[in-house]
This record gives structure tokens, sequence and C-alpha cells, in this order.
């Protein structure tokens, strides 16, 4: 499904990915993890086709599409969904009708009737259900005054809006308790499929309790450094990324 | 006092302006005004931004004014929005056309200012307080007087609709002075449209009286041509727990200037002031705003939005002025701009005088461009970068157009500000 060779991305002359490789297929779900600047963040948003970066080397293939080509709008509606790690607050316009425009795009794009407010709303009370979300909720103007758990939340129910192939999580367990992290890990449980694939990139072992991963990737300096089972998320939990720097450093020299 | 030397434009008004029999005194008051202090000097603080006598020196060779101009109830028709339901009361050239508006009767006297001469009558908009009041008290040919009883509810809303087109670049002054005495309720909308392209001066002094605890909406739209200089001086007198609320869409003209006071003069009122000015090309529009609290208990909101794109300028003065007597004052103002141009200006000025100690004050102003972090989190979910371009700007907006109370005019505003969202920016 997705295909990362050899990807070099920097912001502002600084190179944070130093050479990425990765294959997800589909039914997969990889955790992506490593210490605080390791680029865990950058990835997900050169994926997603965030402008500031700028791709130097290297192909991202997304069901043999090149990824890195297309607007960030066009890699949603081919199927690429990332969950904001900061979810930005847009005061005036209410999570409804920004969700009804953007399904109605990616349908539009998939060649598919547009959906009326009645299937609209059908659709939605049914999704509302997997992340315990109130449509009050959904009324008011887009995260505006949400809590974080609540903005989380709304992250994981427009990912069950818009069916996307690809979901990548950033960071979608930083500072949730306990229930708020039940509650969102559910309903990204809920929609994975033999289909679909889903990245996972977290700071904690914690989220990966509940979301568990078929294989486990170690970021450090820009570089996957160390895969493994879902076992290595533990032994990171026990044992921190010390020894994984040290390894990877040694390594580099 | 001291004589400022006076400019071109000040020449050509005294030489222009005809000498008028009606309102005597009023009319030789501001022809002295006027002679000491000439229009205002671009050095002059008020209009620092604003270099109105320049602009009219440049654009306006005849002072006289403007003779009427050919309009069929076919044109006027055609500019009364999809929906509307109230009475339609229209001017040419800023004179009154009893034949082309249309009364249904409601509860409510309008009688033209020849006939009524009313004592209010430059009472309100004082012709010290700006040149241009003066100019439009000296020269105005008639108007209207608006005159709702105690304890009457207008129900329907009525329209005001300013035809405008000077052969010779003349000069406009439409003169409106209205009174709502107390208990009642009434809502005005207004609408000036351009019959063609060409220049004119359009200079109008709306004077409000808000009784006590009576309640006024006045709602506003400027789409005037790109050639259209535009003077608008609007006070209002709002007496004990009487609501004024006023909302100003502006979208088009050359140079606009909306002078807004609201006289807060006693306990329990509120004045509120709701402006947008969406602008392309080199239009230029200015809006100051005065609120003065002059007794304890009364509130005031204010807020004003732009958004700019090409080499259009906005400027915004938003005076608060409490008054040592004027405690427990709640007065909010705010004033957000987006930039869509590296060429576009705003220059805000929040300016708050508060000489009582027990009042909440707030103020604040800002000035960007497009969130960019937005933009990218809606194109994210698949929405294309026009359109989520267009989702957050009218979002910005929506903020000012909610307060639109005629639901025919608000969508008649939207589709207009739709369309201008959706293509020049």
């Amino acid at each position: 499904m997705l295909s990362i060779k050899n990807l070099h991305a920097s912001i502002e002359g600084t190179e944070i990915l130093r050479g990425i490789n990765l294959e997800v297929k589909a039914g997969e779900v990889h955790a992506i993890m490593g210490p605080n600047g390791s680029g865990k963040s950058t990835l997900a948003s050169v994926l997603a086709g965030r402008e500031e970066y700028i791709v130097t080397e290297g192909e991202v293939l997304f069901h043999d599409k090149d990824l890195l080509e297309m607007a960030p709008e066009d890699r949603a509606r081919e199927g690429v969904f990332l969950a904001f790690q900061y979810p930005v607050e847009i005061p005036g316009v209410s999570t409804t009708n920004f969700l009804r425009t953007a399904v109605n795009q990616v349908r539009e794009y998939r060649g598919l009737e547009p959906l009326d407010a009645v299937k609209f709303l059908s659709i939605m009370k049914e999704k509302m259900k997997l992340v315990e979300i109130d449509q009050k909720l959904l009324s008011r103007s887009l995260n505006e005054g949400f809590s974080g758990g609540e903005k989380k939340r709304n992250e994981i129910f427009q990912m069950a809006m818009l069916e996307p192939k690809l979901s990548i999580l950033d960071e979608t367990d930083s500072g949730l308790d306990i229930d708020a992290l039940r509650i969102v890990s559910n309903g990204v449980n809920k929609l994975k499929s033999p289909e679909t694939a889903t990245i996972v990139v977290t700071h904690y072992q914690r989220l990966l309790d509940y979301i568990v991963p078929d294989f486990v990737h170690v970021l450090y300096n820009g570089r996957i450094v160390k895969s493994g089972s879902k076992d290595l998320a533990l032994e990171l939990e026990e044992k921190g990324y010390d020894w994984i720097k040290e390894e990877a450093n040694a390594a580099s020299v | 006092m001291t004589t400022l030397t006076k400019n071109k434009a000040t020449d050509l008004v005294l030489a222009q302006i005809p000498v008028l029999n009606s309102f005597q005194s009023l009319r030789e008051d501001s022809h002295a005004i006027l002679r000491e202090y000439g229009l205002p000097h671009a050095k002059e603080e008020e209009y620092k931004f604003t270099g109105l006598s320049k602009k009219i020196e440049q654009s306006i060779a005849d002072f006289s004014p403007a003779s009427a101009a050919d309009l069929s109830l076919e044109t006027v028709q055609s500019h009364i929005f999809e929906g509307f339901d109230g009475d339609t009361i229209v001017f040419n050239n800023g004179r009154f056309e009893p034949e082309l508006s249309n009364l249904q009767g409601q509860a409510y006297e309008l009688i033209p200012l020849n006939v009524s001469d009313p004592s209010n009558l430059g009472k309100i908009a004082k012709i010290e307080k700006d040149p241009f009041v003066a100019l439009n008290s000296a020269s105005f040919e008639d108007g209207i007087y608006i005159k709702v009883g105690r304890n009457k509810q207008v129900e329907k809303p009525i329209l005001l609709l300013f035809f405008n087109q000077a052969l010779k670049g003349q000069v406009i002054s439409p003169r409106i002075l209205i009174e709502v005495e107390d208990n009642s309720e009434v809502s005005f909308l207004e609408n000036s449209i351009s019959l063609d392209e060409e220049v004119y001066f359009c200079n109008t002094v709306t004077e409000i009286k808000v009784s006590q605890n009576a309640h006024v909406h006045y709602n506003r739209l400027q789409n005037e041509n790109k050639k259209a200089i535009i003077v608008n001086n609007f006070e209002t007198d709002i007496h004990r727990d009487a609501t004024f609320t006023s909302v100003v869409v502006s979208l088009s003209g050359d140079m606009l200037r909306n002078n807004l006071s609201l006289n807060l003069l006693d306990s329990g009122c509120e004045g509120n002031m709701y402006g947008l000015y969406l602008l392309d090309g080199k239009t230029h529009v200015d809006n100051h705003t005065n609120v003065d609290h002059t007794k304890p208990h009364a509130e005031s909101n204010e807020l004003y939005k732009g958004i700019l794109a090409d080499k259009s300028r906005g400027v915004f003065n938003g005076k608060i002025f409490v008054r040592q007597d004027a405690q427990k004052t709640n007065a909010f103002q705010q004033n957000n701009n987006i930039l869509l141009s590296e060429d576009a200006t705003v220059n805000t000025k929040p300016q708050l005088e508060i000489w009582a100690d027990d009042v909440k004050c707030s103020h604040g102003c800002t000035t960007g461009q497009l969130d960019e972090e937005a933009l990218f989190y809606l194109q994210a979910r698949g929405i294309g970068k026009v359109q989520a371009k267009g989702l957050l700007l009218y979002a910005f907006v929506g903020e000012v157009l909610e307060n639109i109370t005629d639901n025919s005019f608000k969508q008649h505003i939207e589709n207009l500000v739709q369309v201008r969202l959706g293509s020049s920016f």
C-alpha cells in the first residue's frame, strides 16, 4: 500500500529525515516510536503534504502512485488520513458543515454521488457512536473550546467519516487520560479492516496496549534504526531510548 | 481659534454650494464653519489616513448639487432583493421620490424635511463636530424625517434605497432625521446603488434619536461603483434603557469614510456596532466610530472585521469615551483584519479615554494573513485549496453578518460576499 524509499526531508535548511525506508501493507498496524526530535512528526507531516517541509531525496508510493507529487487535498481524497497532533481550532466553521464539504469532495474525486443532508446525518449518527462524541459538540465551531480529549475524539470521528485506506495517527495519545485513550483506541480498532492500514506515531508504549501493532519501528536522528515486533515497544518502555541511541551512534561511526 | 490655511477643495465648496432659503440659521452657521475651518487638511489627525480633500480636488469639478437622475420604477424594483417584505423609501441623488417608494401604511410618519421643519434637525449631528456635517447641512436640498410615535412596533423593516448618478461628478447630499419615541421598535435597511460607473461625491448625514426603552436596528450595505467618493455621517442619541445596533457592510467604492457616533446618554442603554469591509482594487474604507458613555450602567459592543486584497486600504479608528459619571460601564471593542496581498494596508487604532474608575473595558485588534495551519487542516481532509480558503474567510466574516436582522437583506449580502470570496480573493 505504502512504500517509502530513502526519504530525506528538511525544514528551513535543516535536514530532519535522513533516509527513511518503510513498507506498509494492507491490514497492518505499524508503530513509529522514538525520542523527542527524532523526526516522527515530520514523517507524518511529509506524508500528509505539509508545505513547510521540503523533500530533498527519495520517493513515496501510495498504491503505486507518487504521493509526493500530490496536493494535500488529493492525498486525502486518495485515502491518506492524518490525525493531527494539535488539531486546529477554526472559529465559525462547524464540524458538521466542514465534514459534509470534505466528505462530498472526497466522494466526487472517487466518482461517487454527493450525500444529501439526510443521508449524511444518518451516517454521521452511526459514526458518532464509535468515539462516543455528542452531536452538540459537532454543531459547534470546529475544535473551538474543545478539551484535549474531545479534539482527539473529533479527529478519529473525522477519520471514520472519511473512510481512509491509510490512517496516520500523530501522537494521538499525547495528553489523554486513560478514559479518553480507551475511547480513541476503541474507535481506531473498530475502523481497522483487512483493506486498511494504520501508522501510529507515539512517544509512549501505553497506547500500544490498546492499539496492538504488527511492527514497531524506532526512529532516531531521521532514520529508522531498529524494527521489531510489539515486544520492542515493551523493551523501550522498560529500558528507555539510551541503548538505542548508543547502538545507532556506534553504527554510524 | 486658529484658522487653518484652506485648501482648494474648500474654495471649490465655498464658491459653488447654493444659497438655500430653507433652514436659514442652520445654513448660515454651516457656511460660517466651512469658511472658518474648511474641509479637513491632510495633516488633521482625524483624517490623517484618508485624504478626502485631495481626493475631492482631483475628482470633483462641480460642487453644485446633482440634479435628479433618470430613474424608473423597473430599475428600482430590480434592486429590491428577493424575499424582501417591508416599506421601500427611494432617493434619487439624495432627493426623496414618493412616486417610486412603496409605503404600506405602517405605524410611523414619513414627511419631507422642508415640510416638517423638525426642531431636532442638526441637534444630534452637530455642524461644529465635523466639516462634512457642516457641508451637508449647508447644501442638502431636502431630506426626510421619519417619526415613530410612542409604543409603536413597526412590524416590517423600512428599506432606504439611495440611487446615485452625477453627470458631472457633482455632489449628492442625502439628509435623514429619525426619531423613535418611547418603547417603540423599528428596523432599517439601507442600500446605495450607483446608476453608472462615473464619479460622484455623496455626503450623507443621518441623525437618529432613540428615546427611552426604544429599540432601533440599522443595517447598511455600501456597494457603489469604483469611482464613488462617500462620506457618511451617522449620529445617534440613545436614551435610558434604549438599544441601538448598527451593521455596516462595505464592499466597493473609491474612497469611503464612515463616521459613526453613539451617544449613550443615560443608564441602562446599549449600543452595538458591527462592521465588515471586504475590499479589492484600490478601494479605501475608513471607519471612524465613537461611543460616548455618559451615565452609569450602559453597555457598548463593537466588532469590525476586514478582508483586504490587491492595493486596498482599510482604516479603523474606534474611540470609547467613558465619562466620570459613567461607573459600571461595559465597553468592548474588537477589530480583526486579514490581508490577502502584500500591497494591502490596514491602519487600526483603538482610542480609549476612561475617566470613571469602576468600568469593564476591553479592546483588541489583529492584522494578519490567512491562517496557514487552518488551511492545511481543511486540505488534509480533502477540501480543495480554493474552497478551503473561501470557507475560512467566510467563517471569519460570519460573526459580523449574523447581526443583520432582516433575512432577505442578510441573504442578499451573503450572496455578494460569497461571490467575492470565491472569485477575486
